[in-house]
């Protein structure tokens, strides 16, 4: 979908914000009735531009108080098909995201643990054990930013 | 602390954040007023910060996702904080980390084409104060997002 106009960046920036502003208090915040703010907003769903909702939480509070990225190679000669290690990578439930990358490394995985002995249980027992996996490359996040980006 | 129900209530709403409050209470085994006050009770103790709409730049015709990692140079006190203050200025950054490990900083950038990454590579990025070096991993295919944690 291209041809956002001014309405449809702030609505975009409003619910990046809040997801769970309703079309009544979006209109009102930018001076549409909530029949027009609905039908943006339920343009957008429809374009796949607005793309569902991530809870922000502590995680920390939750007990969740490592969160690790991981660099993955493949090993060199691999005994098994990629499709069998991403369908492994994405299995294991700490691992939140598994991307496939061009560059240093082969994927980049989002991990979280309890701590950092569980995050070292996850890694020597469900993701070293892999067969296809080759060197990986852990960096432990600090803080993390998410920007409103180009809208 | 957190309780076997507010887990309950929070693993349903991660699983449907859109939910309604009669939907998440049910599926949760627990009332409505329960369910109120124990989410107001998650949003007084900072544990749930709130919802925030997910964009899917793609379907916005940003096709290039690049994953820039940095080691910044940390002989001047204000390295991290002016890089930090220089990246969030970029409109093309969408998300910043930093790490505990051997990359410092990340930035997620999106781009139209290769020829837009060029541009914001070189103007924008290459212009980030402090930078010692830079690795680029491009974004192929995202394989698995989900933030859920495992509650």
């Amino acid at each position: 979908m291209t041809g956002l106009d001014a309405t449809d960046r702030a609505i975009l920036r409003a619910l990046v914000e809040d997801a769970t502003l309703g079309s009544a208090a979006l209109g009102a915040r930018l001076g549409l009735s909530q029949s027009a703010a609905w039908r943006r907003v339920r343009r957008l769903e429809e374009a796949g531009v607005l793309a569902g909702r991530r809870l922000d939480l502590d995680l920390a509070a939750l007990g969740f108080g490592v969160t690790v990225f991981l660099g993955v190679k493949l090993a060199q000669r691999g005994r098994t098909t990629l499709a069998e290690t991403e369908r492994a990578l994405t299995a294991i439930p700490e691992v939140q995201t598994v991307e496939h990358v061009l560059g240093l490394y082969d994927y980049r995985l989002r991990i979280v643990a309890r701590d950092l002995s569980d995050f070292e249980r996850v890694l020597r027992r469900r993701i070293l054990t892999l067969p296809g996996v080759g060197n990986v490359e852990a960096n432990v996040l600090l803080s993390e930013e998410r920007l409103p980006g180009p809208i | 602390m957190l309780d076997d129900s507010d887990r309950r209530l929070l693993r349903q709403l991660q699983n449907d954040p859109a939910a309604s409050l009669q939907a998440l209470a049910a599926r949760s085994g627990v009332s409505v007023q329960f369910a109120t006050r124990r989410l107001d009770r998650l949003r007084a103790q900072g544990v749930l910060r709130g919802q925030r709409a997910r964009i899917d730049w793609r379907a916005l015709g940003y096709d290039v996702a690049v994953s820039l990692r940095f080691t910044i140079d940390k002989t001047d006190p204000r390295a991290f904080e002016d890089f930090l203050a220089a990246a969030r200025a970029v409109p093309e950054v969408v998300e910043i980390q930093t790490f505990l490990g051997r990359v410092d900083l990340r930035l997620s950038v999106v781009a139209r084409d290769l020829a837009h990454y060029h541009e914001v590579y070189r103007h924008r990025i290459l212009a980030l104060p402090h930078i010692a070096e830079i690795e680029a991993l491009m974004q192929v295919a995202t394989l698995k997002t989900d933030e859920r944690l495992p509650l």
